[in-house]
Parts: C-alpha cells; sequence; structure tokens
C-alpha cells in the first residue's frame, strides 16, 4: 500500500532532478537581469533581440548548420548503404561489422576527440576546418542511421522486392520504386537525428573545429565573460528548442513508418 | 510426350543450400496450357522449385528450360514467368490501380493501352471500380485477387503460385479454387501451383508431382494418383489407404495373390510390372473400398476385426476397426445415405471387412 505513495514521489523527484536545471535555463533567458540569480526581476526578450547582432554567434549557428546538414546527408547515405547490406546479402563477419559501426557509440568522445586530431594533423597534416568537424560528427551519427534504417528495412516483406523483381524491374528500379518510399520514413527520421547530433556536438567539434567553431563551441567560449551569460541562456533555449522539437517529428515519423510497415494480413 | 508440347522443362536440377539439399536431382516436363501442382509436406522443396522456375533461386546443378530457352543465370525481372507470391507481396504504398499496372511499366504500353489492361485484369477478377483502393482497405481474398491480377496483366507464359489460398478461411478457399480453375481455362496461360493441400491439389490440377525429401515420388493426374499410387509414400500422402502386409505367392488372370499370414489369403489387381514372386508385398485398399457387415462374403476378400470408434462427416462416416496383426486400426468410410449399420450397435461389435479384389493394388515400396 504505501508503495502507492512512494512511487509516484520518486518519479515526480526523478523528473525534476531531469529536467529542472534545464527548465531553468529559459527562465533565465527571459530575466531582466545580468545575474542569474532568484528572484527575477523582469520579463524581457532583450537577450534574444540581443543575439540577432551578435555576429560571432550568427557566424558559428551558419557553421554549425553547414556541418549538420551536411553531416545528416552523408551520414544517412552511408547508414543506408550498410543497414542494405546487411539485411539484403548474406554477409559474411555480419556481427563483428555491426559491433565495429557502432563502437564510436561507446567510445568516450574525448579518446575518439584526441585520437582523431592526432590523426589528423599528425598523420594526415590536415587543416583543422569544418570539413574535420564533420568527418567526427559523421562517425557519430552512421551508428544511429544506420540504427534506425536496419529496423526500417527488416521491418517489411522481402517478398514484396522479389514482387518487383518479377514484375520486371532490376535491382536499381527496384530500389527507386520500393525499397525506398517504404524506407521514407527511416530516411528523415536518420536525416533529423543525424543533424541533432551533430548541431549539438560539443566535444569533438572542440577538438576539430580549427578557426570555425561550431555553436556549442562558440557558446562554450561566452562563458569566460559573465556578462554574455544571459544571451547565452537565450542560444541555449533557442538550441533545445529547436533539438526537442526535431527529436519529436522524427520520433513520430518513426512510429508512423512502424505503422505503414506493418503486415497487411492484419489489417482486415 | 513431344518436346513441342512443354513449356516447361527440368534436367536433372539440384539445389543445396550449404548442407541441407532442398531439391534433389529433380527432372520432368510442364505441359503449354497445363495446370500442374507442386505437392507435398512442408520442407519437401516444393516452394525451392517454384522459386526456381521464378528465378529467385539458382539451381546447384541441372538445366531449367522456359518455353526451349534455358533460363539458368537468367535473373526473376527478364524471365516470361510471373508469381502469385504466399504473403500476396501487394505494395502497401500502391493503391489497387497501381499495384496492377506495377508491371506494365516495363512493357512500354501506351497509356490508354495501359488503362485498358488494368481495367480488364479488375474486370477478370471481379474487382472493376476498386482501382483506388488502398491496398490496406482490402480484405484477404481481395488482395489474393489482385496478387493475381498484377501477375497476370502481363500476360506471363508460365504463372506461379506459391500456395495463394493458404491464408484464406475454408469457405473462402473453396470458392477461390473454383474461380481459379474457370480462370485458367479461360486464360489457358500454364499455371504451376505450390501446395501442401491434398485435396486442394486434387481438385484443380491437371497433374501433380507429388514430391517428398526434395524428390518426386510420382507426376501424374489426380485420378492416377490416387487409384494407382506407385508406392506406398504416395499411396499414404494422398488420401487414406490401408495396407496390409503380406509374401507374394502367385498371379494369374489379372489377380495376384498375397499370403498375408494373420489376415489369410488376399488378392489384387496385378499390373505391370509385377514385383518378383515371393517378395513382400502390401495389399493397398482405399477405405471407400471396404465393406463392413456382420458376415464374410465368398468370393470377396475378408478380414474380421471389431470396431472401435466411428468418426461421422455428415454425409459418411469412417469407422476405425482394430484388426488382430495390424499394427494401425483400418478405415472404412460408410456412405450415410446407404446406411444399413446403426453406430449404437456398432462400437466394439465383431465385424467382417470385405472388398472385391480388383479394388485393391500391390504396393512394393
Amino acid at each position: 500500500m504505501r508503495f502507492r505513495l512512494i512511487l509516484p514521489l520518486y518519479a515526480l523527484l526523478f523528473l525534476i532532478f531531469l529536467y529542472g536545471p534545464v527548465l531553468l535555463m529559459p527562465v533565465f533567458s527571459f530575466n531582466d537581469n545580468m545575474f542569474t540569480t532568484f528572484p527575477l526581476k523582469a520579463f524581457t526578450f532583450k537577450h534574444y533581440a540581443g543575439l540577432a547582432y551578435n555576429s560571432g554567434m550568427i557566424n558559428a549557428l551558419h557553421n554549425s548548420l553547414r556541418v549538420g546538414f551536411s553531416v545528416s546527408i552523408a551520414s544517412t547515405i552511408v547508414g543506408l548503404l550498410a543497414a542494405i547490406a546487411l539485411t539484403r546479402y548474406s554477409l559474411p563477419g555480419r556481427a563483428p561489422i555491426t559491433g565495429m559501426i557502432m563502437l564510436p557509440l561507446v567510445v568516450p568522445s574525448v579518446i575518439l576527440g584526441v585520437a582523431l586530431l592526432v590523426i589528423l594533423r599528425q598523420v594526415l597534416d590536415v587543416e583543422l576546418t569544418l570539413w574535420t568537424v564533420g568527418v567526427g560528427h559523421l562517425l557519430l551519427c552512421v551508428p544511429f542511421s544506420m540504427l534506425v534504417l536496419v529496423s526500417r528495412l527488416e521491418g517489411f516483406d522481402r517478398s514484396l522486392e522479389e514482387a518487383s523483381a518479377d514484375l520486371g524491374e532490376n535491382q536499381w528500379m527496384t530500389f527507386w520504386r520500393i525499397t525506398f518510399p517504404l524506407v521514407l520514413p527511416g530516411i528523415i527520421a536518420s536525416l533529423l537525428m543525424s543533424f541533432t547530433i551533430s548541431f549539438d556536438e560539443f566535444v569533438l567539434a572542440f577538438f576539430l573545429s580549427g578557426t570555425e567553431p561550431t555553436l556549442p563551441v562558440y557558446l562554450f567560449s561566452q562563458l569566460r565573460f559573465p556578462q554574455r551569460l544571459p544571451s547565452t541562456m537565450a542560444l541555449g533555449s533557442l538550441i533545445l528548442f529547436v533539438s526537442a522539437l526535431v527529436i519529436v517529428i522524427s520520433e513520430i515519423l518513426r512510429q508512423r513508418g512502424f505503422e505503414a510497415a506493418k503486415p497487411l494480413r492484419t489489417a482486415s | 510426350m513431344k518436346a513441342a508440347d512443354s513449356i516447361i522443362e527440368l534436367r536433372g536440377v539440384s539445389k543445396s543450400f550449404g548442407p541441407v539439399v532442398a531439391v534433389d536431382d529433380v527432372s520432368f516436363e510442364i505441359r503449354r496450357g497445363e495446370f500442374f501442382s507442386l505437392l507435398g509436406p512442408s520442407g519437401c522443396g516444393k516452394t525451392t522449385l517454384l522459386r526456381i522456375l521464378g528465378g529467385f533461386e539458382h539451381p546447384t546443378t541441372g538445366d531449367v528450360l522456359i518455353d526451349g530457352q534455358s533460363v539458368v543465370g537468367v535473373p526473376a525481372y527478364q524471365r516470361p514467368t510471373n508469381m502469385v507470391f504466399q504473403s500476396y507481396a501487394i505494395f502497401p504504398h500502391l493503391n489497387v490501380h497501381d499495384n496492377i499496372a506495377y508491371g506494365l511499366r516495363r512493357l512500354k504500353l501506351g497509356k490508354r493501352d495501359m488503362a485498358d489492361r488494368v481495367e480488364q485484369a479488375l474486370e477478370l477478377i471481379k474487382l472493376p471500380g476498386y482501382g483506388d483502393r488502398a491496398a490496406h482497405e482490402l480484405s484477404g481474398g481481395q488482395r489474393q485477387r489482385v496478387a493475381l491480377a498484377r501477375a497476370l496483366v502481363r500476360r506471363p507464359k508460365v504463372l506461379l503460385l506459391d500456395e495463394p489460398l493458404g491464408a484464406l478461411d475454408k469457405k473462402l478457399r473453396e470458392e477461390m479454387q473454383l474461380e481459379l480453375r474457370q480462370l485458367q481455362r479461360t486464360i489457358g496461360i500454364t499455371f504451376v501451383f505450390v501446395t501442401h493441400d491434398q485435396e486442394e491439389a486434387l481438385t484443380l490440377s491437371d497433374r501433380i508431382a507429388v514430391m517428398s525429401h526434395g524428390k518426386t515420388l510420382q507426376i501424374d493426374r489426380a485420378a492416377a494418383l490416387y487409384e494407382a499410387p506407385s508406392s506406398r509414400a504416395v499411396a499414404e500422402f494422398i488420401g487414406s489407404m490401408n495396407l496390409f502386409e503380406g509374401r507374394l505367392i502367385s498371379s494369374e488372370g489379372g489377380l495376384a495373390k498375397v499370403d498375408a499370414g494373420p489376415f489369410g489369403m488376399l488378392s489384387a489387381r496385378a499390373e505391370a510390372p509385377l514385383p518378383a514372386l515371393g517378395s513382400i508385398v502390401s495389399v493397398a485398399i482405399r477405405p471407400e473400398k471396404l465393406a463392413i457387415s456382420r458376415e464374410p462374403r465368398p468370393g470377396l476378400n475378408s478380414i474380421e476385426g471389431s470396431v472401435r470408434t466411428e468418426a461421422y462427416f455428415g454425409d459418411r462416416s469412417h469407422f476405425y476397426v482394430s484388426v488382430p496383426g495390424a499394427e494401425r486400426l483400418v478405415a472404412v468410410a460408410h456412405q450415410n445415405a446407404f446406411r444399413s449399420f446403426k453406430e449404437s450397435e456398432a462400437v466394439g461389435q465383431p465385424v467382417w471387412l470385405t472388398w472385391s479384389p480388383e479394388s485393391a493394388i500391390l504396393l512394393t515400396e
């Protein structure tokens, strides 16, 4: 009987612990005060308005968007190819290959960052640009893209592709007429997810960005100046909002994809 | 059979998946315009054989000819065959019209021709006006018809059907069997039909290949398979068969005499090739060819036993009779229209099973 009280209380405390600090950020971003302390003084949009004139920030946002878009497209293409190879062909060494692709998920980003930095600078002698950031992010995003697309490809009846071949279409046309439309929700989910991961990523970007900071790197650099903290909060809130929105959309698409992928036979 | 009559020819076709031999040295021909069934229990290789015809599997050894041309190495999309898949494989993102028209794009038809063909196909499967329906709005039976139309609209030389009626309920299945048979007669395309349901194969097919463990046991017309099975395996797979083992002792005037030990002397039709005198054979008799009575009848084969149970099917009943010396209960079919036997009296009673020698056959393996 007592659990009836304790469990909801525990759940509530847990949620507050999880989201409380994050939700404080938007609260302070609307506060008309340089210092992030209670009590709140007055409601204001000026920190947000200020962002529009902050050329450093705009520049960093621009960089992040460029990296994010490119990485999401590249990661989805690579992930799709890997997912097709894993689900459609009897691939020797399927398990180790999957493991290798998933590995960046469990390697700490700091180590990944240092390792990439050493390879890029010392071994390959490449300049640090947005390209190097993109390469690092690709490593992080491909596992996610592949996972989403593998589950999508496994979700639909193999005989659909065979039926297409039977009706005269070769593999290439079968891909475009059958596989691609059926995998499309997964592709969109993969694009959105990779974009979010790249857009939010800090550690690798910090190591690999050189003179062109991405938004999180720029944000971090601003923490040194206390007077810029409120505008940083405003920026953080915006990122939080956009990320949450994108993730929700991608999750809705993924769910809808599962609905469509269900075998037709159960529908009657 | 002349070579010109055959649309499909299999020559020593085998297919292994690793150590598993799915199809084992199969050779036969399928005639043009024939309704041909591959019948066998699951895992007998019938679906693999069908997929070899469709180009989804490639034989490990052997040759496959379709209309005189070897198709070994020819991919599915270049073959003059079309398939109705077991799951129907209706494209879920396309409506009925687009599903049916899917295979027409390659044929480079004009817009009018294409629309006409789809319209005709919808008429053929009795779903006119269904073109705009989404795939998920169709019932199981309708999906089956759309899959059929989608395959037929390309006018293949051979239509391959992989247990297409398996997912339907009994009543619908019987309706579709009838329609399928009529459809095949109307359009005259060769059908190769895979099923594990012997009744379905018997009603639909011109000829049936009975398969087991990757081999074809017998290929024949339904009546021949039923009346003159070539082996015990075929006899027991198609319908039920009562077998009495014994030693062949003589053959005279078309009748073979068998010394069947505890069952006495039995006689059966002697057909060429007759096994050697003295060899072990089985006298095989179908349940409906046995008569059940209180007394033995002179001149007929007679075996004494007692009724163990009765299975009532409405139009007929099966009595299961235990006979001393027989491992299994002997099945006797009894038409209830001519019933002379009351079930209350039947169970536990000593009875005589009698049959005329001409209705029994000899089986060796």
